[in-house]
């Protein structure tokens, strides 16, 4: 077998993270093609083996069928070894359970949870949690295109209008 | 006392049934329509409000701000995490309870700061095995959190702190007998009572020295 540096030409500074991600949804899937792509040591944990069809033809990386709610799937997807641990299935509570089992329990250090209500990501955000919202990335990046302004960063978009607070 | 139970089952509803007749305020909070519905035809329209009780809007419009007490018994353990936190951290409600359906989740909510939790199967386990053991010290409740636990035992012929003065027992670390049940009298207990066979001991406990406590006080085994 090839060293895994050769196989994988474009990883340049030789950091391959090992990385469990939570939910084989559009995002799921996308992100594990991804990071594969990029010489990171990639574990899906899906409930669903139908939805695996997402990730196409030949699998990028590890799967491991079952509920990332339960420290059995959680171990047997390498998250004592984990260097980061991602959660993008479709319930938010379900993303925000499992993101803080990881980091207290397992204390993986890099942890980002997908939030779709752009209030519960708000307020997971104070809590201490690296919640992305994509409707408030949308709206942002839609806008500032629409407008002609630059790009910004992403935590500028990455939160909820005043207006919106409660 | 303003109570919230979001989550509106067979739990939920036996719950709201009992504190309304207590005369508490109570409000159930369900995000199934028809259940809703169905709820504020058994227990009357103002006890009953229809939406996801894990969104803030609600959480707003049902007054968690002015809440005494809310409680999660949704059949989902992560969606009662949610509602929990967001009660104790945002609303800074004062008492928040928690159903544990997997009785697995029970440890990690107290490690994310939610301590008050109720499992069924716990609850159901622990009632069987209490009855399977008779050599066992028995929890009978729990004092600062849980972190200090009042229990109870009957000695039996084989404890090894049976014919001893209580001076000359080694309890472990911040264990006391408090309190003796001998023939059906109750008394307090010193330095220089002798314990007997067929005593029921009461003893404070913390938490994490409980199996030393068993050791002690048990058949040794």
């Amino acid at each position: 077998m090839r060293p895994e540096v050769r196989q994988r030409p474009w990883v340049t500074f030789g950091l391959s993270m090992k990385v469990v991600v939570l939910g084989c949804g559009r995002s799921g899937a996308m992100l594990a093609i991804q990071l594969s792509s990029q010489g990171h040591q990639v574990t899906l944990i899906e409930r669903n083996p139908e939805a695996l069809r997402r990730l196409g033809r030949s699998y990028p990386c590890r799967v491991v069928i079952g509920n990332g709610l339960e420290d059995e799937v959680l171990v047997k997807a390498g998250i004592e070894e984990a260097d980061a641990f991602i959660a993008v299935t479709r319930g938010d509570n379900t993303n925000i359970m499992a993101a803080q089992i990881v980091q207290k329990r397992y204390k993986v250090a890099k942890v980002g949870v997908k939030v779709a209500d752009p209030l519960r990501a708000d307020a997971y955000r104070k809590m201490g949690l690296y919640c992305l919202n994509a409707s408030a990335l949308i709206a942002g990046m839609m806008r500032d295109w629409m407008v002609d302004e630059p790009f910004k960063t992403i935590d500028l978009y990455n939160t909820i209008p005043p207006e919106m607070e409660f | 006392m303003y109570l919230i139970l979001v989550g509106g089952g067979n739990v939920g509803q036996q719950l709201a049934r009992r504190l309304i007749a207590k005369e508490h305020e109570v409000l159930i909070l369900e995000k199934e329509g028809s259940q809703a519905q169905r709820l504020s035809n058994i227990l009357g329209e103002d006890y009953v409000m229809h939406g996801d009780g894990c969104e803030l809007h609600t959480q707003k419009a049902a007054g968690f701000n002015r809440a005494d007490v809310v409680v999660a018994v949704t059949g989902e353990d992560e969606d009662n995490l949610v509602i929990c936190q967001l009660a104790k951290f945002i609303w800074a409600v004062e008492r928040v309870v928690a159903r544990v359906n997997d009785p697995s989740h029970e440890a990690i909510f107290r490690e994310i700061g939610i301590d008050d939790t109720v499992s069924a199967t716990g609850i159901i386990y622990s009632l069987i095995d209490q009855r399977l053991e008779q050599d066992e010290i028995v929890p009978v409740g729990a004092l600062h959190r849980g972190h200090v636990e009042v229990v109870e035992a009957v000695l039996t012929g084989r404890s090894p702190i049976v014919g001893k003065q209580v001076r000359d027992i080694q309890l472990p670390q911040g264990t006391y007998i408090v309190y003796l049940l001998r023939d059906q009298v109750g008394q307090t207990v010193d330095g220089d009572t002798v314990l007997k066979n067929g005593d029921m001991v009461v003893a404070l406990v913390p938490t994490d020295r409980a199996d030393e406590l068993r050791t002690v006080m048990c058949s040794g085994t």
